[in-house]
């Protein structure tokens, strides 16, 4: 710890005095994303474990045999789906029934959770009129919602 | 000392040992561009060795102090008959995992700070989508050997960088004063509350456009870059640099995975076991963090990252 750091560590009667907008610790919008994020990333996390023993166990036959599935992990993605006859975006919703697919839900749940954070803390930021946050909040979850929309898309390769 | 540096050689001799006893099988599963063979090994043995590679990933990575992602793509893309879109989807997923997992206890700590994180979150993960989209246009070839020369600059990085555990920052510049990022975090090992404040906000803000698209390119996470330009750029402590870090892969790495998994780019064979496998490994990590040389596991990393990136690169070639 050099000059700098012993310059940066103020007590905390003056440090409040600096920053009075601050208190030690997390703010109120945060303590909210962060109990969303924990209970729904473990239901994530045990569903993406539940559905892959469902699917390796063979309960839920697969539409892609476990035993042949080496034959297109080489391949690029654009192709694994034309020799599998797939559909890109949100196809695999259809396909609940096959053990391969029915991991698909728990990691769209997982790659979800961010905006449903997003989502929840909004109303906070606006009464607390924290306009400028609440619009860039906003906008991120526009930005993961065209994401996930599957509208943006590559032409493959 | 000599304990440590018995535990760090036989950790590597495991992961060594792992690489090898899959290399030849995996050699005769050569990703083709035009089709794929049948592997010569049982079906259930894929996800098993995946397992085991990427939990021994996991512990390193936290002895490294590295995320998961990082490791990842290029040992697994290097090393293994998959291609690469479904590896940095892979990729991509287990640093979400691992973020999702660490988010909680770091905001509700007040280590990760969510004022900080929201207008990097957005630059980043516009990027990644953009990133995304390149790396999935792109040849292989060309991803291969981008990715080497990435892997090859983040050894550099991890070289060279040096961390601030509190930097000076003589006063906020007038962007972070306007948006009000600063912020107060009790730090345990001294007992004081640590008064922290950002400086260069738009040259760091400008600077997660290409981290952000570099993530969503690689698949890599990004970590090994946030940390950096957090802490040393804009001036944030280390700890919050840390954990904000950590916490904005889970924003990142969502916008880049969902276009991966809507481009097809997911076989859960692949990633399932990988992301169970990384989080355990990542669990035995923290137990073991205390009795092993951090230094000692980190140029290891290093070295196995070197291995990886002159790997991608050779194979980018065809060599």
């Amino acid at each position: 710890m050099g000059e700098s750091s012993a310059s940066a560590i103020r007590a905390p009667k003056q440090a409040k005095q600096a920053v009075p907008e601050h208190v030690v610790g997390a703010s109120e919008e945060q303590i909210i994303y962060a109990n969303i994020l924990n209970i729904s990333m473990k239901l994530g996390l045990a569903g993406i474990i539940s559905s892959f023993l469902l699917y390796v166990s063979g309960v839920v036959a697969p539409r892609i045999p476990v035993h042949e599935i080496s034959r297109f992990w080489g391949m690029k993605s654009h192709e694994y789906m034309v020799q599998t006859n797939i559909s890109g975006g949100w196809s695999w919703l259809g396909l609940y029934g096959y053990g391969d697919f029915l991991n698909f839900f728990p990691i769209a749940f997982l790659a979800g959770i961010t905006i449903v954070c997003y989502l929840a803390i909004i109303p906070t930021l606006l009464r607390k009129k924290d306009t400028v946050y609440a619009v860039l909040a906003m906008v991120e979850v526009l930005v993961l919602v065209a994401a996930a929309s599957g509208l943006i898309s590559t032409g493959g390769h | 000392m000599r304990r440590g540096l018995t535990m760090s050689l036989f950790a590597l001799l495991i992961f060594t040992l792992l690489a090898l006893a899959a290399g030849p099988v995996l050699a005769s599963t050569e990703a083709t561009t035009e089709g794929a063979k049948a592997s010569g090994l049982i079906w259930w043995a894929w996800p098993v060795i995946l397992f085991g590679i990427t939990f021994v990933m996991g512990i390193f990575a936290v002895l490294a102090g590295v995320g998961g992602g990082v490791l990842f793509t290029p040992i697994i893309g290097g090393f293994f008959p998959f291609n690469m879109d479904f590896v940095r989807a892979a990729g991509l997923l287990v640093a979400l995992s691992g973020a999702l997992a660490a988010g909680p206890g770091l905001l509700k700590k007040g280590m990760a700070d969510l004022r900080l994180a929201i207008p990097i979150a957005l630059i980043a993960s516009s990027g990644a989508i953009v990133g995304a989209m390149i790396g999935l246009a792109l040849p292989d070839n060309i991803v291969q050997i981008s990715l080497g020369v990435a892997i090859l600059g983040i050894v550099a990085i991890m070289l060279k960088a040096k961390k601030s555990e509190f930097p000076d920052v003589p006063k906020a510049d007038n962007l972070s004063t306007a948006l009000r990022i600063s912020g107060i975090y009790h730090e345990t090992s001294t007992g004081q509350d640590i008064n922290w404040k950002i400086h260069r906000t738009p040259q760091g803000l400008f600077t997660f456009i290409f981290i952000g698209v570099m993530a969503g390119m690689f698949g890599l996470g990004a970590g090994w870059a946030n940390v950096p330009v957090l802490n040393l750029m804009m001036g944030a402590p280390l700890k919050v640099s840390v954990a904000t870090s950590k916490f904005l892969l889970s924003i990142t790495d969502t916008s880049a995975a969902w276009i991966y998994i809507n481009q097809g780019a997911l076989i859960p064979m692949i990633v399932v076991p990988s992301v169970i496998g990384i989080m355990l490994g990542s669990f035995i990590g923290v137990k073991l963090l205390a009795k092993t040389k951090p230094a000692m596991i980190k140029n290891i990393v290093i070295i196995l990252l070197g291995f990886s990136g002159i790997r991608a690169i050779l194979k980018g070639f065809g060599i």
